[in-house]
């Protein structure tokens, strides 16, 4: 349903997203995450043809964004980071407006607005002032005008953000709801949210990605692993890359070997190792026993890890500034 | 056309949902009403002295009246136009709509159309408010009809010329103040430009002279409709329009 292939955008000074590629099935719920600041913003406006790619393609529905951008345009429902709403409208009007300016028809918007107030909750908002709203409803609102045209694809900025914890559990709700006929991307910098409601996750920093696996794949890597950098030399000729691997995953407590480099005689590889595994050792003494030169073997911080560090270090914040939250979270963390 | 019409009618209420509307509406037509009243006194006076005097027949009412006021409206709308435009894009700018905007079907020429549309429409009304004092004219006086409309639509070219000139600025900046500032300062240029070149007679006096708006009003406000005059505008204002979208676009690369 979306491909994104090298995708990058480069502003003024900086890089904001960096070679990108992913692909989202349809009917998928997958989550963005990464910290502040990570490039999520900009990979989404991207898809929405808001911004163009400086470099790399991303087609949604099979329509490039930049050559049709009005076919991917009627293909997707945003919702931006702040829901852009009109203060001096009513829920209603504001609803209609937005149908319409999405192309759908006089006849059915009526029908239409009925069913995505009923379904985001604002039907005792109707006939209210944007301006009035609390910003929950305001988010709301704000997502009723993204699946007013019922898209096939809904791109989501943080939905859940400065929204307390019972219309978080609506909002993720309604997305299980929508999913299955919807394609969903929704940007978070906050794990938990994608633990509830994804089913695979995106992991970019600074513009780069860093990970695409299912949620529980990759709650699995994050914890407690290690990773190592390891590099192997051959005595004679070049070692067989394959070979070399195959040794290095029957290590205990490995889970991933993955070749980063090979130059002449030179295999590099980074292996992480199983939660609470220390590996360094035994990797070390395998790669003599087989018969080749270990040329380097370091402890690399996994790159993975900071990030989730970060991004436990927002959810930490996040969790400080809505008490009923932590209280919930730590007592799933005290089931376990 | 559905589109255009669609953003038209959405800006035409946001403009009579604020009191900005009702603002320039009143205002204009108290202004305007002064100079009304100022105009037809001093014709009043002047025609019972020409009476007095012995003169023959009425004085034309299109001469001294109705020439001169229209001109007057044409200046004070130089002053009214940047708080019509001012907002049309850096208000949606800066709340983030026209992140809306531009992710929803529809062109940037769509929306720049109908902004422009729905600004005109606020104008028309604002000028409307002198056909309360029009009106009078034609109920006691009999003043020649065509010179007035030819007038009006003087008016009317010269108002979209620099609406689309304001919708231009407004694209390019977030803050409502500076596109309202930098508006008015423009006008007030273009007005000032046949002032320049009042007593100039070089070429390139000629240039600026032709390029000021003020200028190709003046034919209007005579009653004289020239071909050359509505070219200028219309020109000037698919220019504009030109150079809005052409900044819009820009607009997407820059973010």
């Amino acid at each position: 349903m979306i491909k994104v292939e090298g995708l990058t955008k480069r502003y003024a000074r900086t890089v904001a997203v960096d070679n990108i590629t992913f692909e989202v099935e349809k009917g998928e719920i997958v989550g963005f995450l990464g910290p502040n600041g990570a490039g999520k913003t900009t990979t989404m406006r991207v898809l929405t043809c808001f911004l163009p790619p400086t470099a790399g393609t991303a087609s949604v529905a099979g329509f490039d964004v930049l050559e049709k951008p009005l076919e991917v345009k009627k293909h997707i429902g945003y919702l931006p980071e702040t829901p852009p709403l009109y203060p001096e409208m009513e829920v209603d009007e504001y609803l209609r407006f937005t149908g319409k300016l999405k192309g759908i028809s006089g006849s059915d918007i009526d029908r239409r607005v009925d069913e995505v107030t009923g379904r985001c909750a604002i039907g005792d908002v109707r006939n209210k002032l944007i301006g009035k709203l609390s910003k929950g409803y305001r988010q709301r609102v704000g997502l009723a005008q993204a699946i007013i045209h019922n898209p096939d694809v809904l791109i989501l900025d943080e939905p859940t953000s400065g929204l307390d914890p019972k219309q978080i559990i609506e909002i993720r709700e309604l997305l299980k709801s929508l999913a299955g006929d919807h394609t969903i991307i929704l940007s978070t910098h906050i794990l938990s949210e994608v633990e509830h409601s994804c089913q695979r996750v995106i992991i970019i920093n600074q513009g780069k990605l860093v990970a695409i696996d299912s949620v529980d794949n990759l709650t699995n890597r994050l914890r407690g692993s290690e990773a190592v950098a390891i590099e192997v030399e051959a005595a004679n000729g070049r070692p067989n890359p394959t070979e070399v691997q195959q040794r290095l995953e029957q290590v205990a407590g490995v889970s991933r070997v993955v070749m980063r480099n090979s130059k002449d005689s030179r295999l590099s590889f980074e292996v992480e190792s199983l939660q609470g595994r220390h590996i360094r050792a035994d990797l070390a003494r395998t790669v003599v026993q087989s018969g080749w030169n270990l040329s380097e073997l370091k402890a690399v911080g996994l790159s993975l890890e900071d990030i989730f560090l970060q991004l436990t270090a927002g959810e930490e914040k996040a969790r400080q500034e809505n008490s009923v939250e932590a209280v919930t979270v730590s007592q799933e963390g005290a089931q376990q | 056309m559905k589109n255009i019409l669609l953003i038209c009618q959405k800006e035409l209420k946001s403009y009579f949902a604020s009191p900005i509307a009702y603002l320039l509406m009143a205002f204009f037509g108290l202004i305007f009403g002064f100079g009304f009243y100022t105009a037809t006194r001093d014709f009043v006076r002047f025609s019972f002295q020409a009476q007095m005097m012995g003169q023959q027949g009425p004085m034309n009412v299109n001469e001294q009246i109705i020439r001169p006021l229209l001109g007057f409206a044409s200046t004070v709308a130089l002053f009214l136009i940047p708080m019509i435009t001012m907002r049309l894009f850096a208000e949606e700018k800066k709340t983030g709509t026209i992140e809306l905007l531009l992710t929803s079907p529809i062109t940037d020429m769509q929306i720049i159309l109908g902004k422009w549309l729905g600004s005109m429409l606020l104008y028309l009304c604002v000028l409307a408010m002198s056909a309360i004092n029009m009106a009078m004219l034609f109920a006691w006086g009999k003043p020649d009809l065509q010179p007035v409309l030819v007038a009006y639509l003087g008016l009317i070219l010269q108002g979209g010329c620099l609406l689309a000139i304001g919708a231009f600025i407004s694209t390019l900046t977030k803050n409502q103040i500076i596109a309202g500032g930098v508006t008015f300062f423009v006008c007030l240029l273009l007005w000032l430009l046949s002032w320049f070149t009042a007593f100039d007679s070089s070429a390139s006096a000629q240039v600026v002279n032709y390029l000021s708006i003020v200028t190709h009003f003046e034919n209007f406000g005579k009653g004289v409709l020239d071909s050359k005059d509505v070219i200028f505008y219309v020109s000037m204002i698919f220019f504009s329009l030109f150079i809005t979208s052409r900044s819009m676009e820009s607009l997407r690369w820059r973010a």
